[in-house]
């Protein structure tokens, strides 16, 4: 019996400044984990990833990374996207900036 | 210091324009990502978790004034005010723009530095030691023979798609303070029957399967070097494994073949290389070797320093543990730990950096040293002028009296920036240096050295730490394993593991009963923690590490 799939974001880094940035969707790029579309089907989670990895002009390194989707919204279920949507831990630089 | 020739300058150049316009057709969509990549890593531009990163070479650790400046400014134009000095002896920014990038290396190209070769499967920085030129044990400077390496090196034709990347250090002094035992090629200056020439050590490595390099030639003339290494790389060209990227390294190439198969091919090879060669290069050398003449050394007394380490107590604590033996003269080695406690191993703002600067060019003949474990040296320093040098330090938060104690961490970057660690380093680094700070236990422990790498790839040298931590993902949980009794010195070995990994929360508790158990068991403060460990092995400090288990078993 195949895994059950579990629900993903599509995400990936601006090619010009690098940010983290995630798929809405409206199909655009938002720095915000909140703003991003939580894909369900496993099949269209490969056709969006398809979609995003084609656009090499606006991001590099697209991904399907998993979240959950809790009572304040999408949360990350590993460690390393909990780093990525905040920023370093040593400074108050990235996404936290901003927060 | 090695001064660009027009050749340099004009090569460094071309270089950069080279790879602008590379930039320019990324961003207008003319190269994929795929392409890009490979040329990006060239020069020395990786992506990592949240943004870009540039590292910048600084060969054999060693700058100037001038150039330290220049990494200040970058830090504020392009960066976040800082720059993390790594276990290269390289610097890494942490946020530049793609776009900046090819402005940050003319700015660079300036003031002869570059980011050439600070990643992909080439021969990267040559590291050398952080004390070199000044050194009472050194036998000779190591650095021009690291600055011809670099010039045979730098876009060798036949050394730019290597297997996996190569890594090469250099020591002229019996006290191995550059590593050489884990690089790919180990360089240690010796002299025969007075002629000068190295033993080569070849094969180290650390990361997933840690080795210790084997000597390959017990004794090389030193005109032979070039071609004897240009037959080494060439030997692991064609017989390094490229079907799988963890056995890419010539530690497993030197491995799976023997050390003595590898030496025939090498030895063969030599002899065709070595014929090509016309001596050009020895006349390089000759020129390189010139620019490195030792500054002129002051003749002054040293009355401002002796009074000054009777009369003030935290002067003389930082002058204990900070300076070095000189080899002029009423000079020292100033070490400045970039360590405070609390702080990001490292770590240097670019406010910072212009202070030493300022030092360097006030105090210390106008050069600074990177050293691998992630410091700041002032090479040439006399000793009058320590005292009012110490003054400045402190004022700029970089007085503190560490080095060589349990909170002069090596940590590399970790899951806070880098894109192939499992487990965060810095924070553990920052809690370990905070606690014994708290404790002011530090001094009373005496030399004991914490390395932390964030993933098995091992750049934070835990292996060949007195306490080794490496960070990993145990279920989607931080985890950290510890490994003892490793040694980065010229008696190097590798750490061996302790036990079973503790969570982020439980780590530093573990570290203090380990360095309790230390304190406790060893014959006298005189027993550094590593003689302690060498005299009584495992046992003792497995039993404090895993008390539970102790219980369980007497049970």
């Amino acid at each position: 019996m195949s895994r059950q799939f579990t629900p993903k974001v599509v995400t990936a880094n601006a090619l010009l400044e690098g940010d983290v940035v995630y798929l809405t969707n409206a199909d655009t790029w938002t720095r915000k984990l909140s703003d991003a579309a939580l894909i369900t089907d496993e099949a269209d989670a490969d056709l969006r990833l398809l979609q995003a990895e084609a656009q090499t002009g606006v991001v590099v390194g697209a991904y399907l990374a998993e979240m959950s989707d809790g009572p304040n919204g999408l949360e990350p279920t590993h460690f390393r996207e909990a780093f990525r949507r905040k920023g370093p831990s040593n400074y108050r630089h990235g996404k936290q900036e901003q927060i | 210091m090695y001064a660009y020739n027009a050749f340099d300058t004009s090569f460094l150049a071309s270089r950069n324009a080279q790879f602008r316009a590379q930039v320019e057709r990324r961003i207008a969509g003319h190269l994929t990502e795929d392409e890009f990549k490979p040329l990006r890593l060239m020069n020395g531009v990786y992506l990592q978790l949240h943004a870009y990163m540039l590292r910048v070479a600084i060969p054999y650790g060693t700058l100037n004034g001038g150039q330290m400046n220049m990494l200040a400014r970058l830090a504020d134009t392009y960066d976040k005010g800082y720059g993390h000095f790594t276990t290269r002896q390289n610097i890494q920014y942490n946020w530049p723009e793609l776009r900046d990038i090819p402005d940050m290396l003319d700015e660079l190209g300036t003031v002869e530095m570059h980011a050439i070769q600070t990643s992909g499967n080439t021969i990267r920085n040559v590291t050398a030691d952080h004390f070199a030129g000044a050194a009472a044990d050194e036998i000779a400077d190591p650095r021009p023979v690291a600055e011809l390496i670099r010039q045979w090196s730098t876009d060798h034709p036949e050394f730019q798609f290597l297997p996996r990347k190569f890594k090469v250090a250099v020591t002229g002094s019996m006290s191995d303070r550059a590593v050489t035992r884990a690089h790919d090629i180990g360089l240690r200056m010796v002299e025969r029957d007075g002629v000068a020439g190295f033993e080569v050590i070849v094969g180290g490595g650390l990361g997933r399967t840690p080795m210790l390099g084997k000597v390959i030639a017990e004794f090389l003339p030193r005109e032979d070097l070039l071609p004897y290494l240009e037959a080494i790389v060439s030997v692991y060209n064609l017989l390094g494994r490229r079907d799988n990227k963890y056995k890419a390294r010539i530690k497993i190439t030197v491995h799976e073949n023997g050390l003595d198969k590898i030496r025939d091919l090498v030895n063969e090879r030599f002899i065709a290389i070595k014929a090509r060669f016309s001596g050009i290069d020895q006349e390089q050398f000759k020129v390189i070797e010139a620019s490195f003449a030792p500054p002129a050394f002051i003749a002054a007394d040293t009355h401002a320093y002796d009074t000054t380490y009777k009369s003030s107590p935290v002067f003389r604590g930082w002058a204990d543990t900070n300076l070095h033996a000189h080899k002029a003269d009423g000079y020292s080695i100033v070490t400045v730990s970039l360590k405070a406690h609390g702080a990001t191993p490292g770590d240097a703002t670019s406010a910072q950096m212009r202070v030493l600067a300022d030092l360097a060019q006030r105090f210390g003949h106008d050069e600074l040293r990177i050293s691998h474990e992630q410091n700041v040296i002032l090479p040439y320093v006399h000793k009058s002028h320590l005292p009012e040098l110490h003054g400045i330090l402190k004022k700029h938060g970089l007085a503190t009296a560490n080095i060589g104690l349990i909170s002069d961490i090596i940590a590399c970057p970790g899951m806070d920036y880098c894109a192939l660690a499992t487990a965060r380093s810095i924070p553990i680094a920052q809690q370990i240096a905070t606690r014994f700070d708290d404790l002011k236990l530090e001094h009373e422990i005496g030399e004991l050295k914490i390395k932390i790498s964030g993933c098995i790839n091992a750049c934070g040298h835990h292996h060949v730490a007195h306490i080794g931590i490496l960070g990993l993902d145990r279920a989607g949980v931080e985890s950290y394993q510890i490994t003892l009794g490793g040694d980065h010195t010229e008696t190097a070995a590798i750490g061996e593991r302790a036990g079973p990994g503790f969570s982020a929360d439980d780590i530093i508790p573990a570290i203090e009963r380990l360095v309790e158990a230390y304190l406790a068991i060893r014959s006298s403060g005189e027993e550094a923690f590593i003689q302690t460990f060498r005299r009584l092995g495992m046992a003792p400090f497995k039993a404090a590490l895993y008390p539970e288990k102790e219980q369980a078993d007497a049970a």
